[in-house]
């Protein structure tokens, strides 16, 4: 395959993905492990799991998964087309919507669009959680950290950094 | 987006608190990242496509950056079984991250009996995650379902 070909396979992937990232790229993760693993082979499923920790380890939104895809596929270029095309649709509607702003106000379809997909965010979210925890607890030592590391994020204030850093220096020790 | 609430309505005061709550709304209704939606929006209204351009820019730059040099250097030491089990530990605790995320987002329609949102959250849960179907379908179908159920709820 030309770069170019793998250029717009990126477009395309990511523009898709972004058009129907309701409530964040989080949603559309599974889909997005799919495309890159399943159906183009970019690479396999650990790989893309690491890069998805690393961008969890970076300052910034969760988008930048997308960029470390397109990095890994095709460089520089890879990452701007994969990085642009996953913003252009959704940056469209709310460039479109931007000006419309204020006559929304307290709309009442609004906040049915707003409950209904929230519903459905929530749903996608679980599962995008499922594929990951399937992903990465594939022996008991990182099957418990996965448990052990959850609890802690749903009780406690713990910075995230702390728990990556401590499963980063568990792995490396072969603990997990 | 805590952050991005306090740098637009308390330090700079671009907007007020009731405008920052109807920007979020609309951010929330358009998929794809908040964040990036917001700055778009925000841009827009201020300075038209540049300063929309400008915010994208200006949000995304240095993460993108930092991100790829993070990249760069694990490459270089990829081959080594030590980083590589590394990595692995992280991604538990990423997925644990994603997990947190799904109970903190569940946890309120669970506390307010909100029994048709449930009922929808299983929905997507079983088409995209134990059925597997394609995600632009599943949802082509299931939003306007949604949507429309709370409608008819109202």
């Amino acid at each position: 395959m030309t770069g170019a070909d793998q250029l717009v396979d990126l477009a395309i992937v990511f523009a898709k993905a972004g058009l129907v990232a309701v409530g964040g790229v989080i949603t559309v993760l599974p889909e997005i492990k799919r495309q890159v693993v399943d159906v183009h082979h970019w690479m396999d499923g650990p790989s893309f799991a690491g890069l998805f920790a690393l961008a969890q380890a970076s300052p910034g939104p969760n988008m930048l998964v997308v960029t470390l895809v397109g990095w890994r596929v095709a460089g520089l270029a890879g990452a701007t087309v994969a990085s642009i095309s996953l913003i252009m649709p959704p940056a469209t509607l709310a460039y479109l919507m931007a000006s419309l702003w204020r006559r929304f106000r307290g709309a009442l379809w609004l906040r049915d669009i707003q409950a209904g997909l929230t519903s459905v965010t929530v749903g996608l979210i679980a599962a995008a959680a499922l594929l990951l925890a399937e992903g990465s607890a594939s022996t008991l030592g990182a099957a418990t950290m996965v448990v052990v590391s959850s609890a802690v994020l749903v009780w406690t204030k713990l910075n995230p950094l702390w728990l990556l850093g401590a499963g980063a220096a568990l792995g490396a020790l072969g603990v997990i | 987006m805590p952050w991005a609430r306090r740098m637009t309505v308390e330090t700079k005061r671009w907007l007020n608190e009731d405008e920052f709550v109807d920007a979020l709304a609309m951010c929330q209704i358009i998929p794809g990242p908040n964040i990036v939606n917001f700055s778009v929006a925000l841009g827009a209204r201020f300075q038209g496509l540049p300063g929309a351009v400008a915010a994208v820019t200006g949000l995304l730059a240095a993460p993108m950056f930092i991100v790829v040099c993070m990249s760069i250097v694990l490459e270089q030491v990829a081959d080594n079984p030590r980083v590589i089990d590394a990595l692995h530990g992280m991604a538990a605790v990423a997925a644990a991250l994603v997990i947190a995320m799904s109970v903190k987002v569940t946890l309120p329609l669970v506390r307010r009996r909100d029994w048709l949102g449930m009922a929808l959250a299983c929905a997507a849960f079983v088409a995209v995650a134990l059925l597997q179907l394609p995600m632009v379908p599943s949802l082509l179908v299931l939003a306007p379902i949604a949507i429309g159920l709370e409608r008819w709820r109202r």
